[in-house]
């Protein structure tokens, strides 16, 4: 059958937004070449084209890994062929909120590890602060070069069914996924030349070179060459593809916990011709596993004395420390105040409606809606420790209603949005899959936003959960500029 | 370079190395046993194990092809070709960043291809060990053509190279009884067979033939694989290679205090280029080659501890 025909006659609507079609058979115009363009290949020539790309993801080995399974851990990520498609007005939109926001949370940041102005001004509550988990004690007081506490972040961005974006999750301690933002586009310029070439698409290959300045930024000071290296738990993590891409890309080293060793409050690399001092790290372990001496001694993914050759100003981090705390699930429902108190502006982008179980009349109500709402443990991520009240069974209400009642700050709701949906190949037609948005935000010199971002795919039909290690996939996203 | 990258490349080299060298030992002797021979199956299957330096857990039990198989396809024995495949894909999965994409293609490829499931009855076992040696060739290839020829090429050189002699001077040792000990006779009966197949162990039958011509003996044997200048897998050019690859690195890295290793490389280079092979026939062979195989390990100790696992203290000092 002709895509066109195949696209338009099987493709059912609901009231979930479509990024691709107004109404049955109506396009967006902005997709109008695409189809004309998919229509014009023939009927095989799609999936050869699919199989061209996932042999060339496995051969790369640009796969990821999943946890807590014995064989097979090696999975590629899935790629779906059809781009989607952002128009030049609603990225300003999202870039402009996404450079207000993450300038706000950075003032916030460096307040409450130093004067805490906002907790005394009772905008944000201390207990929200204090009882975070990713709270680090051990930040008060620290001076952070150039006060850039999230240099590096990666926000979880949605639609709701007016086409409205909305920030779901900020993610300011390790975000992952841009080298699939990175690789998607480069398997997609090869399978797609023409079409590529026939709308405007902003370029994104910038987004390693950017990564480096803004790296870079972060220097000791008198360190006018510094040496700069990406710090990775090792091949087992689940991002270790992306982290050796990084680093190649970047021309840096790509380190291990026990490539580093500290001597005196600096920081050094083993190398064949001895030791090598190391000035800024693009850290992808967590807080908790960098350093045994200050967070978790059972670590070994980290380096013992790192947090004290922080302090003492000898070596920088991205991010920093103690960034966890602005990207809790809890302190999220706050951000739209933060954004107002800091930078006297009305929040662009707006949250998702959350309601905080450690106030009595959300929770109760929380309680008593059980199967309507989307229940999240706030410490968290990659849809893990979630409760998706639709799709789930009694059982599953009752044991999350009990770990509520005995932990109020542990979890958030929040109403179940159909986010957007997107056409995806799925074997032989055109089926809406839901999907969301993360664009890449650097904080260095300047704030810039990569004008893109990894689309992910929820791959089973009418699931909500995007997550790599869920069974989600994901597409190429083009910004157009104009 | 990392301490940590250069272990890697050394080792994912040394694996290939390995891998590539037991796959033409197998093939040879498969395609060896199609022809009526002086030497029993026993023999031969027995002569194979001490080549490849007696894998542990390994036994000949009158089966060669059960024996072929483990030494091939069994992942239970490291020392068999899929494992060492899969050890020197994981080596290079710890540096991917370091390696080109053309070389990471090429192992991760040839890793999927030997671990596919049913691949030991999809395939004739003489068309996957070829599929192997060719593979580990064009790695080589590649290598050699899209890596900078800076440091961590040669770790991959000193990798291959000292692998490469440790494992000739076994293969040599392995035929010791058969051939060194009248290092003058000619081939009686259906020996000649097994005397080229020696040499087809190690590439080297046609090269031989254009030094010696087609007649066979073992003292031309063991002085074309122990002592020739230009063969690539002759003894003397493994060390000679390993040697200008340490000597590059020291160069490289800037590294004080080589002398240890300069030495213990010197001092094997001395001996396979200044001895006549009558010089080695007059001394017991099988120490001659046991202290080539001492050597090759004290220079892997040395490597540890001079660019590996050198001590935090001595390098702050120094």
């Amino acid at each position: 059958m002709q895509f066109a025909q195949m696209a338009m006659k099987n493709y059912l609507l609901d009231h979930a937004y479509d990024e691709m079609f107004t109404a049955p058979g109506e396009l967006h115009r902005h997709y109008e070449l695409l189809l004309d363009h998919f229509s014009s290949l023939p009927s095989d020539e799609l999936q050869r084209r699919k199989q061209a790309a996932d042999l060339s993801f496995l051969n790369q080995g640009i796969t990821f890994t999943v946890y807590g399974r014995q064989e097979g851990t090696e999975k590629i990520f899935p790629y779906d062929l059809l781009p989607r498609i952002i128009t030049a007005a609603e990225w300003s939109k999202v870039e402009h909120g996404l450079m207000q926001r993450i300038t706000a949370l950075n003032l916030f940041l460096k307040d409450i590890y130093n004067e805490g102005l906002i907790l005394r001004d009772g905008i944000v509550p201390r207990e929200v602060v204090f009882s975070c988990k990713q709270y680090r004690r051990q930040m008060v007081g620290l001076q952070v070069p150039r006060n850039i506490y999230i240099a590096i972040c990666g926000t979880d961005l949605i639609r709701l069914e007016n086409g409205e974006f909305v920030v779901l999750e900020d993610n300011l301690r390790v975000p992952s996924g841009v080298s699939y933002m990175l690789t998607n586009r480069r398997v997609m310029k090869r399978i797609f030349p023409q079409l590529f070439r026939s709308y405007n698409v902003r370029p994104i290959e910038q987004y390693t070179q950017l990564l480096l300045g803004t790296l870079r930024s972060l220097a000791p000071e008198g360190r006018p060459e510094p040496n700069i290296v990406l710090l990775s738990p090792g091949v087992f993590n689940s991002a270790y593809f992306e982290h050796a891409y990084l680093a190649r890309q970047m021309g840096i080293e790509l380190v291990e916990g026990r490539d580093l060793v500290v001597h005196d409050n600096i920081v050094y690399m083993r190398t064949t011709s001895g030791l090598r001092r190391v000035d800024v790290i693009y850290r992808r372990v967590d807080d908790d596993f960098i350093d045994p001496l200050a967070f978790r001694p059972d670590s070994i993914l980290g380096v013992a004395g790192l947090f004290n050759a922080y302090r003492a100003g000898n070596v920088s981090l991205a991010n920093a420390f103690g960034t966890g705390v602005a990207d809790d699930k809890a302190l999220y429902a706050y951000v739209p105040e933060i954004i107002r108190y800091y930078l006297s502006e009305e929040p662009v982008l707006k949250n998702v409606e959350t309601f905080l179980m450690t106030r009595r009349n959300e929770r109760q109500h929380t309680l008593a809606n059980l199967d309507k709402l989307v229940v999240k443990t706030v410490g968290e991520s990659g849809g893990y420790g979630m409760l998706i009240g639709p799709h789930s069974t009694a059982e599953q209400r009752d044991e999350f209603a009990r770990r509520i009642e005995a932990d109020p700050r542990n979890y958030i709701a929040q109403p179940t949005i159909s986010f957007s949906r997107a056409p995806c190949l799925v074997e032989d037609a055109l089926e809406p899959r839901h999907v969301d948005l993360r664009p890449y935000v650097l904080y260095g010199d300047r704030v810039t936003v990569v004008p893109g971002g990894l689309t992910r795919v929820a791959l089973t039909r009418g699931s909500l959960v995007v997550n790599s290690s869920q069974g989600g996939g994901s597409k190429d996203t083009w910004v157009l500029s104009q | 370079m990392l301490s940590r990258v250069a272990d890697s490349l050394y080792w994912m080299s040394r694996y290939l190395e390995r891998a590539e060298h037991t796959a033409r030992l197998l093939e040879v002797n498969l395609s060896l046993m199609l022809d009526e021979s002086s030497t029993s199956s026993e023999q031969r299957w027995v002569r194979v194990l001490h080549a490849l330096g007696h894998p542990q857990g390994i036994e000949w039990n009158g089966d060669p092809y059960k024996l072929t198989n483990a030494l091939a396809y069994d992942i239970q024995h490291k020392t068999s070709i899929v494992s060492c495949i899969m050890a020197a894909r994981e080596n290079s999965r710890h540096v991917r960043e370091q390696i080109s994409t053309e070389q990471w293609h090429q192992l991760n490829s040839l890793y999927l291809h030997v671990t596919k499931p049913g691949i030991q009855a999809e395939v004739d076992s003489s068309e996957f060990l070829q599929f192997v040696m060719d593979s580990i060739h064009q790695f080589q290839g590649i290598t050699d053509s899209t890596m900078s020829h800076g440091e961590g090429w040669q770790f991959i050189q000193v990798g291959r190279f000292i692998e490469r002699a440790a494992a000739t001077a076994m293969l040599l040792e392995a035929y010791h009884d058969d051939l060194w000990v009248h290092p003058e006779r000619i081939p009686e009966g259906n020996e000649y067979l097994e005397w080229m197949g020696l040499l087809r162990s190690a590439t080297a039958f046609e090269a031989y033939c254009k030094v010696y011509t087609a007649d066979l003996t073992p003292d031309r044997i063991l002085e074309f694989l122990l002592l020739d200048e230009q063969f690539p897998h002759s003894l003397r050019f493994a060390i000679d290679s390993m040697q200008g690859a340490l000597e590059a690195i020291q160069r490289e890295s800037g590294k004080q205090r080589a002398e240890p290793l300069h030495r213990l490389g010197g001092r094997l280079h001395a001996m396979l280029s200044f001895s006549s092979i009558d010089d080695i026939l007059n001394q017991d062979i099988v120490a001659v080659l046991r202290n080539i195989q001492v050597q090759c390990r004290a220079i892997h100790d040395t490597i540890y501890e001079l660019y590996v696992d050198y001590s935090i203290q001595i390098a702050l000092a120094g």
